[in-house]
Protein backbone atom coordinates (compact mmCIF):
# COMPACT_ATOMS: atom_id res chain seq x y z
CA UNK A 1 0.00 0.00 0.00
CA UNK A 2 2.60 2.45 0.78
CA UNK A 3 4.94 1.77 -2.39
CA UNK A 4 2.04 2.44 -4.17
CA UNK A 5 1.04 5.87 -3.18
CA UNK A 6 4.93 6.61 -3.23
CA UNK A 7 4.80 5.68 -6.71
CA UNK A 8 1.78 7.82 -7.59
CA UNK A 9 2.92 11.09 -5.91
CA UNK A 10 7.03 10.29 -7.22
CA UNK A 11 6.13 11.99 -11.03
CA UNK A 12 4.83 15.18 -9.32
CA UNK A 13 7.60 15.54 -6.69
CA UNK A 14 10.17 15.06 -8.72
CA UNK A 15 9.08 17.41 -11.10
CA UNK A 16 8.25 20.02 -8.99
CA UNK A 17 12.16 18.76 -8.02
CA UNK A 18 13.56 18.86 -11.23
CA UNK A 19 12.56 22.20 -12.12
CA UNK A 20 13.71 24.08 -9.11
CA UNK A 21 17.25 22.45 -9.62
CA UNK A 22 16.69 23.81 -12.97
CA UNK A 23 15.76 27.18 -12.62
CA UNK A 24 18.77 27.33 -9.49
CA UNK A 25 21.38 26.05 -12.26
CA UNK A 26 20.32 28.48 -14.40
CA UNK A 27 20.58 31.75 -12.16
CA UNK A 28 23.69 29.88 -10.61
CA UNK A 29 25.21 29.17 -14.05
CA UNK A 30 24.72 32.89 -15.35
CA UNK A 31 26.22 34.92 -12.28
CA UNK A 32 28.26 32.30 -11.56
CA UNK A 33 30.34 33.50 -15.02
CA UNK A 34 30.98 36.51 -13.08
CA UNK A 35 32.34 35.44 -9.99
CA UNK A 36 34.66 33.36 -12.15
CA UNK A 37 35.83 36.47 -14.65
CA UNK A 38 36.51 37.96 -11.62
CA UNK A 39 38.58 35.23 -9.83
CA UNK A 40 36.27 35.38 -6.82
CA UNK A 41 35.52 31.61 -7.05
CA UNK A 42 36.22 31.04 -3.63
CA UNK A 43 33.75 34.02 -2.86
CA UNK A 44 30.65 32.42 -3.54
CA UNK A 45 31.96 29.53 -1.01
CA UNK A 46 32.52 31.64 1.51
CA UNK A 47 28.87 32.96 1.42
CA UNK A 48 27.47 29.87 1.12
CA UNK A 49 29.37 28.81 4.41
CA UNK A 50 28.69 32.12 6.03
CA UNK A 51 24.93 31.89 5.38
CA UNK A 52 24.43 28.66 7.36
CA UNK A 53 24.45 30.38 10.84
CA UNK A 54 21.87 33.41 9.04
CA UNK A 55 19.15 30.27 8.42
CA UNK A 56 19.46 29.32 12.35
CA UNK A 57 18.92 32.83 13.81
CA UNK A 58 15.87 33.50 10.86
CA UNK A 59 14.60 30.10 12.83
CA UNK A 60 15.21 30.87 16.26
CA UNK A 61 13.69 34.41 16.06
CA UNK A 62 10.37 33.58 14.42
CA UNK A 63 10.07 29.51 14.21
CA UNK A 64 8.82 29.28 10.68
CA UNK A 65 10.08 27.39 8.33
CA UNK A 66 8.98 29.42 5.49
CA UNK A 67 11.46 29.60 2.77
CA UNK A 68 11.34 33.00 1.97
CA UNK A 69 12.11 33.89 5.91
CA UNK A 70 14.98 31.64 5.62
CA UNK A 71 16.45 32.58 2.62
CA UNK A 72 16.49 36.23 3.70
CA UNK A 73 18.17 35.12 6.96
CA UNK A 74 20.36 33.31 4.82
CA UNK A 75 21.00 36.24 2.81
CA UNK A 76 21.67 38.80 5.36
CA UNK A 77 24.22 36.51 7.04
CA UNK A 78 25.72 35.73 3.98
CA UNK A 79 26.20 39.40 3.23
CA UNK A 80 27.65 40.22 6.28
CA UNK A 81 30.16 37.76 5.75
CA UNK A 82 30.98 39.47 2.21
CA UNK A 83 31.62 43.12 3.95
CA UNK A 84 33.45 41.94 6.62
CA UNK A 85 35.69 40.01 4.15
CA UNK A 86 36.27 43.27 2.35
CA UNK A 87 36.63 45.42 5.55
CA UNK A 88 39.45 43.00 6.52
CA UNK A 89 41.39 43.09 3.67
CA UNK A 90 41.10 47.15 3.47
CA UNK A 91 41.40 47.86 7.20
CA UNK A 92 44.53 45.36 8.39
CA UNK A 93 47.69 43.97 6.33
CA UNK A 94 45.65 40.56 6.34
CA UNK A 95 45.32 39.26 2.56
CA UNK A 96 41.98 38.40 0.62
CA UNK A 97 42.50 34.46 0.73
CA UNK A 98 43.11 34.65 4.98
CA UNK A 99 39.98 36.73 5.08
CA UNK A 100 38.09 34.41 3.02
CA UNK A 101 39.61 31.34 5.21
CA UNK A 102 38.41 33.35 8.41
CA UNK A 103 35.37 34.88 7.56
CA UNK A 104 34.08 30.94 5.97
CA UNK A 105 35.28 29.21 8.79
CA UNK A 106 34.20 31.76 11.77
CA UNK A 107 30.69 31.60 10.52
CA UNK A 108 30.25 28.20 9.37
CA UNK A 109 31.43 27.06 12.77
CA UNK A 110 28.62 29.20 13.85
CA UNK A 111 26.24 27.93 12.27
CA UNK A 112 26.87 24.70 13.21
CA UNK A 113 27.05 25.41 16.90
CA UNK A 114 23.37 27.00 16.44
CA UNK A 115 22.07 24.41 14.46
CA UNK A 116 22.97 21.66 17.18
CA UNK A 117 21.91 23.77 19.46
CA UNK A 118 17.99 23.86 17.38
CA UNK A 119 18.40 19.74 17.26
CA UNK A 120 19.04 19.72 21.04
CA UNK A 121 15.73 21.72 22.17
CA UNK A 122 14.01 19.12 20.18
CA UNK A 123 11.65 21.65 18.54
CA UNK A 124 9.72 19.05 16.31
CA UNK A 125 9.32 21.90 13.96
CA UNK A 126 13.29 21.95 13.14
CA UNK A 127 13.13 18.58 11.26
CA UNK A 128 14.83 19.31 8.21
CA UNK A 129 17.05 22.40 8.67
CA UNK A 130 20.52 20.05 8.56
CA UNK A 131 19.78 19.82 4.50
CA UNK A 132 20.88 23.19 4.48
CA UNK A 133 24.62 21.55 4.77
CA UNK A 134 24.55 18.82 2.38
CA UNK A 135 21.23 19.61 0.11
CA UNK A 136 18.58 17.52 0.01
CA UNK A 137 16.68 18.42 -3.27
CA UNK A 138 13.78 15.80 -2.73
CA UNK A 139 12.28 18.41 0.29
CA UNK A 140 11.96 21.07 -2.46
CA UNK A 141 8.46 22.15 -2.10
CA UNK A 142 6.54 23.79 -4.69
CA UNK A 143 6.88 27.07 -1.85
CA UNK A 144 10.09 26.54 -2.12
CA UNK A 145 10.55 26.31 -5.92
CA UNK A 146 8.02 29.23 -6.34
CA UNK A 147 10.73 31.41 -4.28
CA UNK A 148 13.41 30.37 -6.39
CA UNK A 149 12.00 30.93 -9.21
CA UNK A 150 10.75 34.37 -8.39
CA UNK A 151 14.08 35.75 -6.72
CA UNK A 152 16.27 34.03 -8.91
CA UNK A 153 14.39 35.91 -12.30
CA UNK A 154 14.69 39.21 -10.31
CA UNK A 155 18.46 38.64 -9.99
CA UNK A 156 18.59 37.68 -13.79
CA UNK A 157 16.25 40.25 -15.07
CA UNK A 158 18.83 42.68 -13.41
CA UNK A 159 21.93 41.36 -14.39
CA UNK A 160 20.69 41.72 -18.13
CA UNK A 161 19.69 45.24 -17.23
CA UNK A 162 22.84 46.52 -15.97
CA UNK A 163 24.89 43.83 -18.44
CA UNK A 164 26.83 46.63 -19.88
CA UNK A 165 27.98 48.36 -16.79
CA UNK A 166 28.80 44.39 -15.13
CA UNK A 167 30.83 43.47 -18.22
CA UNK A 168 32.93 46.50 -17.84
CA UNK A 169 33.35 46.25 -13.95
CA UNK A 170 34.92 43.23 -14.24
CA UNK A 171 36.73 43.42 -17.40
CA UNK A 172 38.52 46.87 -16.39
CA UNK A 173 37.29 48.38 -13.30
CA UNK A 174 40.21 51.19 -13.16
CA UNK A 175 38.36 52.58 -17.17
CA UNK A 176 34.74 52.09 -15.88
CA UNK A 177 35.98 54.32 -12.72
CA UNK A 178 37.46 57.30 -15.24
CA UNK A 179 34.42 57.41 -17.34
CA UNK A 180 32.09 57.90 -14.10
CA UNK A 181 30.24 54.50 -13.34
CA UNK A 182 30.57 53.78 -9.46
CA UNK A 183 32.52 51.09 -8.95
CA UNK A 184 32.00 50.55 -5.48
CA UNK A 185 27.99 50.46 -5.68
CA UNK A 186 28.29 47.76 -8.85
CA UNK A 187 30.71 45.71 -6.65
CA UNK A 188 28.07 45.66 -4.01
CA UNK A 189 25.30 45.11 -6.93
CA UNK A 190 27.33 42.30 -8.61
CA UNK A 191 28.12 40.88 -5.36
CA UNK A 192 24.51 40.80 -3.54
CA UNK A 193 23.48 39.00 -7.00
CA UNK A 194 25.99 36.25 -6.03
CA UNK A 195 24.56 36.31 -2.62
CA UNK A 196 21.09 35.49 -4.12
CA UNK A 197 22.00 33.23 -6.13
CA UNK A 198 23.24 31.08 -3.40
CA UNK A 199 21.04 31.59 -0.86
CA UNK A 200 18.77 30.38 -3.15
CA UNK A 201 20.69 26.35 -3.15
CA UNK A 202 21.47 26.40 0.17
CA UNK A 203 18.52 23.91 0.64
CA UNK A 204 18.39 21.89 -2.26
CA UNK A 205 22.26 21.75 -2.66
CA UNK A 206 23.64 22.93 0.46
CA UNK A 207 26.22 25.59 2.20
CA UNK A 208 28.93 23.00 2.00
CA UNK A 209 29.05 22.29 -1.97
CA UNK A 210 27.32 25.39 -3.51
CA UNK A 211 29.77 27.07 -4.39
CA UNK A 212 30.16 24.33 -7.21
CA UNK A 213 27.09 25.42 -8.94
CA UNK A 214 28.87 28.77 -9.35
CA UNK A 215 32.36 27.72 -10.47
CA UNK A 216 31.85 24.50 -12.42
CA UNK A 217 29.04 25.71 -14.83
CA UNK A 218 30.99 29.10 -15.49
CA UNK A 219 34.24 27.32 -15.89
CA UNK A 220 32.65 24.08 -18.35
CA UNK A 221 31.20 27.14 -20.52
CA UNK A 222 34.34 29.45 -20.72
CA UNK A 223 35.79 26.59 -22.58
CA UNK A 224 33.45 26.66 -25.69
CA UNK A 225 32.97 30.24 -26.17
CA UNK A 226 35.03 33.84 -26.47
CA UNK A 227 32.03 35.21 -25.96
CA UNK A 228 30.65 36.97 -22.73
CA UNK A 229 26.89 36.63 -23.91
CA UNK A 230 27.77 33.24 -25.01
CA UNK A 231 29.63 32.14 -21.84
CA UNK A 232 26.63 33.26 -19.77
CA UNK A 233 24.08 31.48 -21.87
CA UNK A 234 26.16 27.95 -21.79
CA UNK A 235 26.91 28.44 -18.21
CA UNK A 236 23.40 28.47 -17.43
CA UNK A 237 22.43 25.76 -19.54
CA UNK A 238 25.21 23.38 -17.65
CA UNK A 239 24.01 24.68 -14.29
CA UNK A 240 20.66 23.42 -15.22
CA UNK A 241 21.68 20.42 -16.51
CA UNK A 242 23.77 19.67 -13.16
CA UNK A 243 20.97 20.42 -11.38
CA UNK A 244 18.67 18.68 -12.97
CA UNK A 245 20.47 15.58 -13.31
CA UNK A 246 21.96 15.36 -9.99
CA UNK A 247 18.86 16.16 -7.91
CA UNK A 248 17.34 13.60 -9.92
CA UNK A 249 19.79 11.03 -9.24
CA UNK A 250 19.54 12.72 -5.58
CA UNK A 251 15.76 12.33 -4.87
CA UNK A 252 15.12 8.60 -6.93
CA UNK A 253 18.20 6.69 -4.73
CA UNK A 254 17.20 6.93 -1.35
CA UNK A 255 18.99 9.64 0.99
CA UNK A 256 21.90 10.74 -1.03
CA UNK A 257 22.02 14.64 -0.33
CA UNK A 258 21.85 16.17 -3.49
CA UNK A 259 25.12 18.67 -2.90
CA UNK A 260 27.59 16.00 -4.10
CA UNK A 261 25.37 14.44 -6.67
CA UNK A 262 25.23 17.93 -8.33
CA UNK A 263 29.12 18.55 -7.68
CA UNK A 264 29.85 14.78 -9.73
CA UNK A 265 27.29 15.70 -12.69
CA UNK A 266 29.00 19.25 -13.01
CA UNK A 267 32.39 17.83 -12.65
CA UNK A 268 31.33 15.36 -15.74
CA UNK A 269 30.42 18.63 -17.81
CA UNK A 270 33.44 20.14 -16.59
CA UNK A 271 35.66 17.25 -17.34
CA UNK A 272 34.07 16.88 -21.25
CA UNK A 273 34.30 20.67 -21.88
CA UNK A 274 38.16 20.55 -20.84
CA UNK A 275 39.09 17.61 -23.03
CA UNK A 276 36.47 18.26 -26.24
CA UNK A 277 36.26 21.74 -26.74
CA UNK A 278 37.04 23.28 -29.47
CA UNK A 279 39.83 26.15 -29.40
CA UNK A 280 40.35 25.72 -25.73
CA UNK A 281 40.14 22.16 -25.15
CA UNK A 282 43.14 19.23 -24.31
CA UNK A 283 42.62 16.97 -27.18
CA UNK A 284 42.40 19.95 -29.85
CA UNK A 285 45.18 21.16 -28.55
CA UNK A 286 47.01 18.31 -28.98
CA UNK A 287 45.55 17.68 -32.71
CA UNK A 288 47.29 21.27 -33.20
CA UNK A 289 50.32 20.76 -31.45
CA UNK A 290 51.21 17.52 -34.16
CA UNK A 291 49.93 19.17 -37.38
CA UNK A 292 51.97 21.80 -36.39
CA UNK A 293 55.29 19.81 -35.60
CA UNK A 294 54.38 18.12 -38.86
CA UNK A 295 53.96 21.21 -40.86
CA UNK A 296 56.98 22.40 -39.72
CA UNK A 297 58.96 19.03 -40.22
CA UNK A 298 57.79 19.26 -43.96
CA UNK A 299 58.57 22.94 -44.58
CA UNK A 300 62.36 22.67 -43.35
CA UNK A 301 63.27 18.99 -44.64
CA UNK A 302 62.43 20.80 -48.49
CA UNK A 303 65.51 22.48 -48.35
CA UNK B 1 8.92 77.33 1.82
CA UNK B 2 6.18 77.21 -0.87
CA UNK B 3 5.50 76.40 -4.69
CA UNK B 4 1.76 77.22 -4.22
CA UNK B 5 -0.17 74.30 -6.35
CA UNK B 6 3.48 72.99 -7.11
CA UNK B 7 2.99 74.03 -10.82
CA UNK B 8 4.22 77.37 -11.51
CA UNK B 9 7.96 76.79 -11.26
CA UNK B 10 7.99 74.50 -13.76
CA UNK B 11 7.49 76.01 -16.75
CA UNK B 12 10.40 77.74 -15.63
CA UNK B 13 12.32 74.63 -15.57
CA UNK B 14 11.52 73.65 -19.13
CA UNK B 15 12.49 77.03 -20.24
CA UNK B 16 15.59 76.39 -18.94
CA UNK B 17 16.45 73.82 -20.68
CA UNK B 18 15.33 74.20 -23.52
CA UNK B 19 17.43 77.79 -23.92
CA UNK B 20 20.27 75.79 -22.67
CA UNK B 21 21.19 77.38 -19.73
CA UNK B 22 21.11 74.02 -17.92
CA UNK B 23 23.30 72.49 -20.85
CA UNK B 24 25.15 69.45 -20.19
CA UNK B 25 28.69 69.00 -22.16
CA UNK B 26 27.75 66.67 -24.92
CA UNK B 27 31.61 66.82 -26.06
CA UNK B 28 30.59 68.35 -29.51
CA UNK B 29 30.75 71.80 -28.68
CA UNK B 30 34.46 73.14 -28.30
CA UNK B 31 34.86 75.59 -25.30
CA UNK B 32 36.16 78.82 -26.39
CA UNK B 33 39.95 78.06 -25.15
CA UNK B 34 40.03 75.20 -27.48
CA UNK B 35 38.84 77.02 -30.63
CA UNK B 36 41.38 79.58 -30.19
CA UNK B 37 44.37 77.15 -29.59
CA UNK B 38 43.47 74.84 -32.70
CA UNK B 39 43.02 78.03 -34.92
CA UNK B 40 45.86 79.63 -33.88
CA UNK B 41 48.23 76.74 -32.69
CA UNK B 42 49.85 78.81 -30.31
CA UNK B 43 51.05 77.63 -27.26
CA UNK B 44 52.67 80.01 -24.90
CA UNK B 45 50.53 83.22 -24.99
CA UNK B 46 46.79 82.34 -23.72
CA UNK B 47 48.87 78.97 -21.98
CA UNK B 48 49.49 81.10 -18.67
CA UNK B 49 45.84 81.89 -18.36
CA UNK B 50 44.30 78.60 -18.98
CA UNK B 51 45.52 75.27 -17.95
CA UNK B 52 44.25 72.14 -19.25
CA UNK B 53 45.34 70.58 -16.34
CA UNK B 54 46.25 72.53 -12.79
CA UNK B 55 47.83 70.03 -10.01
CA UNK B 56 47.64 71.61 -6.74
CA UNK B 57 50.09 70.80 -3.37
CA UNK B 58 48.75 67.15 -4.37
CA UNK B 59 50.16 64.43 -1.69
CA UNK B 60 48.70 61.00 -2.01
CA UNK B 61 49.91 58.68 0.73
CA UNK B 62 49.44 54.55 0.86
CA UNK B 63 49.07 53.63 4.83
CA UNK B 64 51.74 56.15 6.14
CA UNK B 65 53.78 55.95 3.57
CA UNK B 66 53.91 59.15 0.61
CA UNK B 67 53.66 58.42 -2.38
CA UNK B 68 53.05 61.32 -4.15
CA UNK B 69 54.78 64.75 -2.22
CA UNK B 70 53.13 67.95 -2.66
CA UNK B 71 53.16 68.17 -6.54
CA UNK B 72 52.41 71.17 -7.98
CA UNK B 73 51.61 70.53 -12.09
CA UNK B 74 50.33 73.18 -14.61
CA UNK B 75 49.91 71.79 -18.33
CA UNK B 76 48.79 74.64 -21.14
CA UNK B 77 46.55 73.26 -23.44
CA UNK B 78 47.53 71.49 -26.64
CA UNK B 79 51.40 69.94 -25.47
CA UNK B 80 52.25 66.35 -25.49
CA UNK B 81 54.27 65.90 -21.67
CA UNK B 82 55.79 62.87 -21.13
CA UNK B 83 56.15 61.83 -16.84
CA UNK B 84 59.49 60.31 -16.30
CA UNK B 85 61.07 59.24 -13.01
CA UNK B 86 62.58 56.05 -11.57
CA UNK B 87 59.90 52.95 -10.66
CA UNK B 88 58.10 53.87 -8.03
CA UNK B 89 58.31 57.19 -8.53
CA UNK B 90 54.67 57.70 -8.24
CA UNK B 91 53.94 58.37 -12.36
CA UNK B 92 50.83 56.04 -12.35
CA UNK B 93 49.44 57.33 -9.37
CA UNK B 94 49.51 61.14 -10.05
CA UNK B 95 47.76 59.80 -13.76
CA UNK B 96 44.97 57.71 -11.74
CA UNK B 97 45.08 60.93 -8.67
CA UNK B 98 44.46 63.27 -11.77
CA UNK B 99 41.65 61.02 -12.79
CA UNK B 100 39.76 60.66 -9.04
CA UNK B 101 40.51 56.81 -9.30
CA UNK B 102 43.36 57.34 -5.90
CA UNK B 103 41.89 59.54 -3.22
CA UNK B 104 44.73 62.29 -2.25
CA UNK B 105 45.63 63.02 1.19
CA UNK B 106 46.09 66.77 0.24
CA UNK B 107 45.75 69.10 -2.91
CA UNK B 108 43.64 69.28 -5.63
CA UNK B 109 43.18 68.83 -9.56
CA UNK B 110 41.53 70.82 -11.69
CA UNK B 111 40.97 70.18 -15.38
CA UNK B 112 39.81 72.82 -17.81
CA UNK B 113 39.35 75.56 -14.12
CA UNK B 114 36.81 72.55 -12.86
CA UNK B 115 37.22 69.50 -10.80
CA UNK B 116 37.16 66.14 -12.75
CA UNK B 117 33.39 65.06 -11.49
CA UNK B 118 32.37 68.00 -13.61
CA UNK B 119 34.77 67.46 -16.74
CA UNK B 120 34.69 63.93 -16.85
CA UNK B 121 32.99 63.79 -20.64
CA UNK B 122 36.09 65.50 -22.33
CA UNK B 123 39.07 63.20 -20.53
CA UNK B 124 40.15 60.04 -22.31
CA UNK B 125 42.02 57.62 -20.19
CA UNK B 126 44.23 54.33 -21.31
CA UNK B 127 45.53 52.25 -18.75
CA UNK B 128 48.28 50.25 -17.74
CA UNK B 129 47.84 47.60 -20.86
CA UNK B 130 48.62 44.45 -18.16
CA UNK B 131 46.00 46.09 -15.39
CA UNK B 132 43.28 43.60 -17.45
CA UNK B 133 42.53 40.38 -18.17
CA UNK B 134 43.09 39.81 -21.70
CA UNK B 135 42.11 36.39 -21.52
CA UNK B 136 38.63 37.47 -21.05
CA UNK B 137 35.50 36.27 -23.49
CA UNK B 138 35.40 39.14 -25.55
CA UNK B 139 36.52 40.52 -28.99
CA UNK B 140 38.20 43.72 -30.10
CA UNK B 141 35.44 45.63 -31.77
CA UNK B 142 33.44 44.98 -27.80
CA UNK B 143 36.71 46.84 -25.87
CA UNK B 144 36.77 49.91 -28.34
CA UNK B 145 33.28 50.19 -27.82
CA UNK B 146 34.08 50.61 -24.14
CA UNK B 147 34.49 54.11 -24.88
CA UNK B 148 30.86 54.98 -25.81
CA UNK B 149 30.18 54.02 -22.45
CA UNK B 150 31.06 56.90 -20.85
CA UNK B 151 28.71 58.92 -23.15
CA UNK B 152 26.10 56.23 -23.59
CA UNK B 153 25.56 56.23 -19.61
CA UNK B 154 23.33 53.71 -17.78
CA UNK B 155 22.09 50.98 -19.36
CA UNK B 156 21.76 52.38 -22.81
CA UNK B 157 23.43 49.50 -25.08
CA UNK B 158 26.26 50.77 -27.54
CA UNK B 159 24.44 50.39 -31.17
CA UNK B 160 25.31 50.99 -35.11
CA UNK B 161 26.37 54.79 -34.42
CA UNK B 162 28.41 53.44 -31.47
CA UNK B 163 30.07 50.63 -33.54
CA UNK B 164 31.19 52.68 -36.57
CA UNK B 165 32.82 54.78 -34.15
CA UNK B 166 35.03 52.21 -32.61
CA UNK B 167 35.26 51.22 -36.64
CA UNK B 168 36.44 54.23 -37.29
CA UNK B 169 39.01 54.19 -34.10
CA UNK B 170 40.37 50.85 -35.48
CA UNK B 171 41.28 52.45 -38.40
CA UNK B 172 43.07 54.76 -37.58
CA UNK B 173 45.41 52.49 -35.09
CA UNK B 174 45.54 50.41 -38.21
CA UNK B 175 44.25 47.15 -36.29
CA UNK B 176 40.57 47.49 -38.33
CA UNK B 177 40.88 43.85 -39.84
CA UNK B 178 40.97 42.72 -36.27
CA UNK B 179 37.83 43.85 -35.13
CA UNK B 180 36.13 40.27 -34.65
CA UNK B 181 39.20 39.00 -33.39
CA UNK B 182 39.59 37.54 -29.94
CA UNK B 183 41.54 39.55 -27.60
CA UNK B 184 43.63 36.96 -26.29
CA UNK B 185 44.76 36.40 -29.73
CA UNK B 186 46.25 40.09 -29.87
CA UNK B 187 50.01 40.31 -29.37
CA UNK B 188 51.20 43.47 -26.63
CA UNK B 189 51.53 45.74 -29.37
CA UNK B 190 47.89 45.25 -30.25
CA UNK B 191 46.73 44.75 -27.22
CA UNK B 192 48.28 48.83 -27.02
CA UNK B 193 46.47 49.91 -30.17
CA UNK B 194 43.02 48.03 -29.08
CA UNK B 195 43.38 50.11 -25.96
CA UNK B 196 44.36 53.34 -27.88
CA UNK B 197 41.73 52.98 -30.22
CA UNK B 198 39.27 52.79 -26.74
CA UNK B 199 40.18 56.06 -25.48
CA UNK B 200 40.38 57.69 -29.20
CA UNK B 201 36.36 56.32 -29.19
CA UNK B 202 35.73 58.45 -25.93
CA UNK B 203 36.72 61.74 -28.31
CA UNK B 204 38.44 63.71 -25.54
CA UNK B 205 40.11 66.71 -25.24
CA UNK B 206 42.21 65.79 -22.38
CA UNK B 207 44.39 62.15 -22.74
CA UNK B 208 45.96 60.28 -19.76
CA UNK B 209 47.96 57.25 -20.69
CA UNK B 210 49.98 54.92 -18.41
CA UNK B 211 52.97 53.65 -20.56
CA UNK B 212 51.00 53.20 -24.02
CA UNK B 213 55.24 52.38 -24.63
CA UNK B 214 55.35 48.91 -22.36
CA UNK B 215 56.12 46.17 -24.57
CA UNK B 216 55.66 47.29 -27.74
CA UNK B 217 58.10 46.43 -30.96
CA UNK B 218 59.45 49.49 -33.15
CA UNK B 219 56.66 49.40 -35.19
CA UNK B 220 53.96 50.02 -33.51
CA UNK B 221 56.14 52.49 -31.48
CA UNK B 222 56.19 54.66 -34.49
CA UNK B 223 52.87 54.51 -34.97
CA UNK B 224 51.51 55.38 -31.26
CA UNK B 225 54.36 58.32 -31.75
CA UNK B 226 52.59 59.56 -34.61
CA UNK B 227 49.16 58.97 -33.13
CA UNK B 228 50.00 61.34 -30.25
CA UNK B 229 51.28 63.85 -32.29
CA UNK B 230 47.90 63.69 -34.84
CA UNK B 231 46.40 64.37 -31.08
CA UNK B 232 48.25 67.42 -30.72
CA UNK B 233 47.92 68.85 -33.61
CA UNK B 234 44.07 68.50 -33.10
CA UNK B 235 44.74 71.33 -29.91
CA UNK B 236 43.84 67.89 -27.54
CA UNK B 237 46.32 67.74 -24.55
CA UNK B 238 47.97 64.45 -24.19
CA UNK B 239 49.58 63.24 -20.77
CA UNK B 240 52.14 60.13 -21.12
CA UNK B 241 53.97 58.10 -18.93
CA UNK B 242 57.17 56.88 -20.43
CA UNK B 243 60.08 55.44 -19.21
CA UNK B 244 62.14 55.90 -22.18
CA UNK B 245 64.59 58.87 -21.52
CA UNK B 246 66.06 58.07 -24.77
CA UNK B 247 63.50 59.08 -26.89
CA UNK B 248 61.54 61.59 -24.47
CA UNK B 249 63.39 65.12 -26.80
CA UNK B 250 62.27 63.34 -30.02
CA UNK B 251 58.27 62.25 -29.00
CA UNK B 252 57.27 65.11 -26.57
CA UNK B 253 57.26 69.21 -26.31
CA UNK B 254 56.77 69.06 -22.39
CA UNK B 255 57.93 66.99 -19.88
CA UNK B 256 57.57 66.38 -16.17
CA UNK B 257 60.51 64.48 -13.60
CA UNK B 258 58.80 63.10 -11.14
CA UNK B 259 60.63 60.95 -8.34
CA UNK B 260 57.81 61.35 -5.26
CA UNK B 261 58.39 65.04 -5.30
CA UNK B 262 58.23 67.12 -8.48
CA UNK B 263 61.71 68.11 -10.08
CA UNK B 264 61.39 69.93 -12.85
CA UNK B 265 58.28 70.31 -15.49
CA UNK B 266 58.26 72.61 -18.62
CA UNK B 267 59.11 72.66 -22.32
CA UNK B 268 61.43 70.13 -22.88
CA UNK B 269 64.41 72.59 -23.63
CA UNK B 270 64.21 73.55 -20.52
CA UNK B 271 63.06 71.01 -18.22
CA UNK B 272 64.98 67.67 -19.45
CA UNK B 273 68.31 68.99 -18.11
CA UNK B 274 71.17 66.23 -17.28
CA UNK B 275 71.08 68.17 -13.36
CA UNK B 276 67.49 67.55 -13.58
CA UNK B 277 68.06 63.92 -14.47
CA UNK B 278 70.40 63.35 -12.25
CA UNK B 279 68.34 64.84 -9.55
CA UNK B 280 65.36 62.63 -10.44
CA UNK B 281 67.53 59.31 -10.95
CA UNK B 282 69.81 59.50 -7.91
CA UNK B 283 72.86 59.76 -10.55
CA UNK B 284 72.00 56.29 -11.68
CA UNK B 285 72.27 57.63 -15.01
CA UNK B 286 75.84 56.75 -16.75
CA UNK B 287 74.15 55.85 -20.14
CA UNK B 288 72.79 59.60 -21.07
CA UNK B 289 76.28 61.11 -21.18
Amino acid sequence: MENLSILTHFDYTLMIVAVGAALLGTVSGALGSYAVLRRQSLLGDAISHAALPGIAIAFLLTGSKTPLILVLGAAIAGWLGTLLIMSIVRLTRIKYDSALAIVLSTFFGFGLVLHTLIQRTGNANQAGLDTFLFGQAATLLERDVLTIGILGGIALVVMLIFWKELKLLVFDEGFAASIGFPTRTLDILLTSLLVVAIVLGLQAVGAVLMSAMLVAPAVAARQWTDRLRLMVFLAACFGALAGVSGTIISSTASRIPTGPTIVLCATVVVGLSIAFAPNRGLIWDRIRQQRNRRNLKMETSRY
Amino acid sequence: MSYGTGNEWFPYYEQAFSEGSFSYRTGNELPYYEQVFSDSGVLGMQASEQKAIQVTDLTVAYQDKPVLWDIDLDVPPGVLLSIVGPNGAGKTTLIKAILGLVRPAAGNVLIYDKPYEAQRQIIGYVPQRGSVDWDFPTNVLDVVMMGCYGALGWIRRPGKKERELAMQALEKVGMEAYATRQISQLSGGQQQRVFLARALVQDATVYLMDEPFQGVDATTERAIVTLLQELRADGKTVVVVHHDLQTVTDYFDWVMLLNIRRIASGPVDEAFTSDNLRETYGGRLAFMK
